[in-house]
């Protein structure tokens, strides 16, 4: 199935762009993951109705994709793809609030426009910001910087289990189900009954995968973690970064830019 | 499913996110304290599965639609709740961090309505408890395609209340429960009939991984009254508590729009699209007022609409309180018929 496929080639890319070496890529993940949070938080916390207030907020993740050296098409692409739920309930915001908020001339715009553009920008803010994160830190090192933040081990092994069977077994339901897609045809094969067949031959598979697995682990001294790099620092460069960051979303949240903006360019400081 | 971060509000994120958090370091503890070293690998492997197998669509007889796996339930079946639970939310955030699905604040709310419901909640209380040792067919098809739907039902609600508390989305209460439920009844059914078929596979192939989960020791049960009473709880703070909060949430907007607008009577409210579904609620509704009407109170005097959203908000909280008991009755009769059925059913086999 190409749709597989493709969501595993798109999810190796953007595995790979941690790759990066760039001061960013560097930084210790927790003053990532923390400063992504505030960005968040700050950005979620905005009433409904705020649209100007939010657009300073792009700089965030346009500056860390520009200095990570990231590019800026493919993420921006990927993130107007997603939230389909956002938008599909957003949708409904023009229909159901009605009170117009703001006249342009003839045109009255009503709360519900303005709150609609306010959850699209919301998405797109928070959207690009997880996905900015996981490509300039990676997802080992997300759940490595989670666990000494004090997400229990247990878990944190979950993940970087998880992570590291992601790509085989996507790669094999992805064969499984090309191999399926060529042998039914038209409306033939595809139904419940060949579903969940292949379902349960490749649960099977896998969980036979995992007795290999668990076997090796044990032949090799398996000692209930999974060593890593040596832990970064969090030094002065990390302090400053999430500093900067936390200081910038707070003032943005507190103050309207774009509205002191205007008042300075239009000369009617209040 | 999957919730938005840009639907939420950080008071209500934030107060999931700590419930999914406990539920993660509670799993995690319990985890520890079995010690299986087997399970960290399988775990891991089936996360990879499941994320893999999600994205495996098949058609739906009839409708020309797809379906796909979401997987709770199944992995609880197969791994038991707390590994499964904490397999799900890895899933969930491999999907927050690779695909944006959602985002990082609504993980918390997509670990509860998509791996704590249907892992620890629904399977513990409903599939453990009506499953039995050896079930038949029957029994089979009826209690896993009945959890899969009542998890898929409770699911869809936290999505309703969430985005309602958060108070983002102007969706009125009640029009989002009837957009989300039937949707979601059709998707658990899918959903289930899934799981069986899976299930019944594995078994028939490989008996014993059955066996392991279900014949694990399971977790000492209270009597079932003080069960029934525990959800009657829950369900009546829920529906009296949130709703009395959802019909507060328009005050910021009262008083926005009173400034901005002026006491006029928003034109074409009750015409277009929106007097057309008026008319439809009309229509619909046999319990009136259940939602809240943000377009009256925010027009009416100042003096006046205090009094109004207070009788407002008691109106919603209480038609919310019958609409929940009236829902809860309705699946606990239907479970407690189905339960019947499936005994005299299954009696001569065993």
């Amino acid at each position: 199935m190409a749709s597989i496929n493709q969501a595993l080639l798109d999810l190796k890319r953007l595995d790979q762009l941690a790759a990066g070496g760039t001061v960013l890529h560097r930084l210790d993940p927790r003053a990532k993951v923390l400063a992504t949070l505030v960005f968040i938080v700050s950005v979620v916390s905005f009433g409904r109705y705020e649209l100007s207030a939010l657009i300073p907020f792009l700089f965030f993740p346009a500056f860390l994709i520009a200095l990570g050296q990231l590019p800026a098409g493919y993420l921006v692409a990927k993130a107007a793809l997603v939230c389909p739920l956002a938008v599909a309930v957003g949708m409904f915001n023009p229909f159901f609030d009605r009170s117009v908020l703001m006249q342009l001339g003839p045109l009255d715009i009503t709360g519900g426009w303005i709150s609609f553009a306010s959850i699209v920008l919301r998405t797109a803010l928070t959207v690009g910001a997880a996905l900015t994160l996981t490509a300039l830190t990676g997802f080992p090192a997300i759940c490595r910087a989670l666990e000494r933040l004090g997400m229990p081990r247990a878990f944190a092994m979950q993940l970087l289990f998880l992570y590291r069977y992601l790509f085989v077994l996507s790669e094999e339901v992805g064969r499984a189900s090309r191999a399926r897609e060529l042998r039914s045809f038209g409306r033939n094969g595809d139904g419940l009954k060949s579903y969940a067949s292949l379902l349960g031959h490749l649960l099977l598979r896998t969980w036979q995968r995992a007795e290999r697995m668990h076997m090796a682990m044990l032949a090799r001294g398996f000692s209930g973690v999974l060593p890593g790099r040596e832990g970064s620092r969090f030094g002065a460069p990390e302090f400053a970064f999430l500093f900067f960051w936390s200081a910038l979303c707070v003032t943005l949240r507190l103050n309207n830019a774009p509205q002191l903006l205007g008042a300075l360019v239009t000369g009617q400081l209040p | 499913m999957h919730m938005a971060d840009a639907l939420l509000s950080p008071t209500v994120g934030g107060a999931i996110w700590a419930v999914s958090a406990g539920g993660i370091a509670w799993c995690s503890a319990r985890l520890r304290r079995e010690q299986d070293d087997r399970q960290a690998p399988l775990m891991g492997v089936l996360g990879a599965f499941l994320f893999a197998a999600q994205m495996i669509n098949f058609t739906i007889p009839g409708t020309g639609s797809s379906g796909h796996l979401t997987g709770g339930l199944l992995l609880a079946i197969l791994l038991g709740p707390t590994a499964a639970f904490l397999t799900v939310a890895s899933v969930l955030m491999v999907q927050a961090l690779f695909f944006a699905d959602g985002g990082l604040l609504a993980l918390g709310c997509n670990i509860f309505n998509l791996a704590l419901i249907p892992a620890l909640v629904v399977f513990q209380l409903f599939y453990r408890r009506f499953i039995g040792s050896a079930p038949g067919r029957f029994r089979q098809w009826a209690v896993t395609v009945t959890a899969s739907v009542i998890a898929m039902q409770l699911g869809a609600f936290a999505v309703v209340l969430e985005t309602v508390a958060s108070g983002v989305s102007s969706l009125p209460f009640s029009r989002f429960l009837h957009l989300m439920q039937p949707i979601h009844l059709a998707i658990g059914l899918v959903e289930g009939a899934v799981t069986v078929a899976v299930v019944s596979f594995v078994r028939k192939a490989r008996p014993e991984l059955l066996q392991q989960a279900i014949g694990a020791p399971a977790v000492a049960y209270r009597s079932r009254a003080s069960i029934c009473a525990f959800f009657l709880a829950v369900a009546v703070i829920t529906a009296g508590g949130l709703s009395w909060f959802a019909s507060e949430q328009p005050d910021g907007l009262e008083w926005s729009v009173a400034k901005v607008a002026g006491p006029a009577e928003p034109e074409g409210a009750q015409q277009g699209v929106h007097g057309l579904l008026a008319a439809l609620q009309e229509k619909s509704a046999w319990l009136r007022d259940y939602s809240f009407d943000s377009s009256r109170s925010a027009v009416d005097p100042p003096r006046s609409s205090a009094a109004a959203g207070e009788a407002g908000a008691s109106g919603t909280a209480l038609s919310g309180l019958v609409g929940t008991m009236l829902t809860l009755f309705l699946v606990l009769s239907a479970g407690w018929l189905l339960k019947k059925g499936s005994r005299a059913t299954v009696a001569p086999e065993a």
